[in-house]
């Protein structure tokens, strides 16, 4: 399915998690946030909440700023 | 005596005692060790950092800046920077408080216009008012206008910070009168927050009645940064001390400072 990805369009396995997801992207157990259509998607509710087809998820990270 | 040696001269914000009053920030430095560097010589204990997009694909044991400058030493203050309304200041507020574990202490920007960089008043009252009422921290960066940082005091912001020039012009303390007036009629902190340029502007800041200042490219952009870290922690701590010990009255005619009685001649 596609999703689009921090802004760019992008071909993953249908039907992940957030979990999955960030499984996918080698990104797990790094300090992140993620928000699926604007809304954030807790830690907690990684493992259940479901990805879906044209979804827009933004994952960010704390980076040096002033 | 520095900071430590006098106990009851805290900085206090959100219920938190800092013994620092100088807040840094952590971007524009060459590389993650630079960062790390300047910051310990700046001895900070509150550090700014911005929330961007990962880089999709990066090196996963690429170091990080949570790892480098470790919550354990150091309190986050996630900045809403870039942002030019305030739905997307609170936007990154919430992401910044998913991302730190529930953190509450953030620093609230709101932009209005790339060329200045000046803060867009109306859409940081806003989003401060929605912030505080959403449980968050929040230290406010405005423009130097006593009335606007009374007014974000009121909203419930548990410090102002007025900038001393736009962010990263290095000019100064441009209205001292003004900062003045906010000091003094403040009763959360007051932080000068952007426009620095050298430890003297710093030492000026806080000779002035701030109780603390806020800066990243006035150390990250000198040519030493680590011994600019140091010269600024330093003029902090002497500023703090100048105010606190009280200046001498301004005179227009010289006063001598040997008796005048007693000579010889």
């Amino acid at each position: 399915m596609e999703i689009t990805l921090n802004g760019t369009p992008r071909d993953v396995p249908d039907g992940l998690t957030a979990a999955a997801l960030l499984d996918h992207l080698e990104m797990s157990g790094q300090r992140l946030a993620m928000e699926v259509n604007g809304e954030i998607v807790p830690r907690s509710e990684h493992a259940r909440h479901t990805v879906n087809p044209g979804d827009r998820v933004e994952i960010v990270r704390a980076i040096g700023g002033g | 005596m520095s900071d430590t040696d006098r106990p009851n001269d805290g900085l206090v914000i959100a219920g938190q005692t800092y013994h620092s009053r100088l807040l840094v920030g952590t971007g524009k430095y060459r590389d993650l060790d630079e960062t790390r560097a300047a910051v310990e010589a700046s001895g900070a204990e509150i550090i700014t950092v911005a929330i961007r997009r990962t880089n999709i694909g990066q090196n996963p044991d690429e170091p990080n800046l949570l790892d480098v400058l470790p919550a354990d030493r150091y309190t986050y203050l996630p900045n809403t920077a870039g942002c030019y309304n305030a739905q997307d200041a609170i936007r990154t507020c919430r992401l910044a408080r998913e991302l730190l574990d529930g953190h509450k202490l953030v620093k609230l920007e709101v932009l209005g216009d790339e060329k200045t960089l000046y803060p867009d008043v109306v859409q940081t009252l806003e989003a401060a008012e929605i912030l505080v009422a959403d449980g968050f921290d929040v230290m406010v960066y405005t423009s130097d206008d006593p009335i606007l940082a009374k007014r974000l005091e009121e909203l419930g912001c548990v410090a102002v910070m007025p900038l001393a020039a736009p962010i990263g012009s290095g000019l100064g303390i441009q209205n001292r009168y003004n900062i003045l007036e906010i000091v003094e009629n403040a009763s959360v902190p007051i932080l000068v927050d952007a426009g620095v340029g050298t430890a003297s502007d710093a030492a000026i800041a806080m000779e002035l009645g701030c109780d603390g200042v806020l800066m990243n490219t006035a150390i990250a952009a000198a040519k030493n940064p680590v011994l600019m870290a140091g010269a600024m922690k330093k003029a902090i701590e002497a500023g703090r001390e100048a105010f606190l010990a009280g200046r001498m009255p301004r005179r227009r005619y010289a006063s001598a400072s040997s008796p005048v009685e007693g000579t010889f001649f």
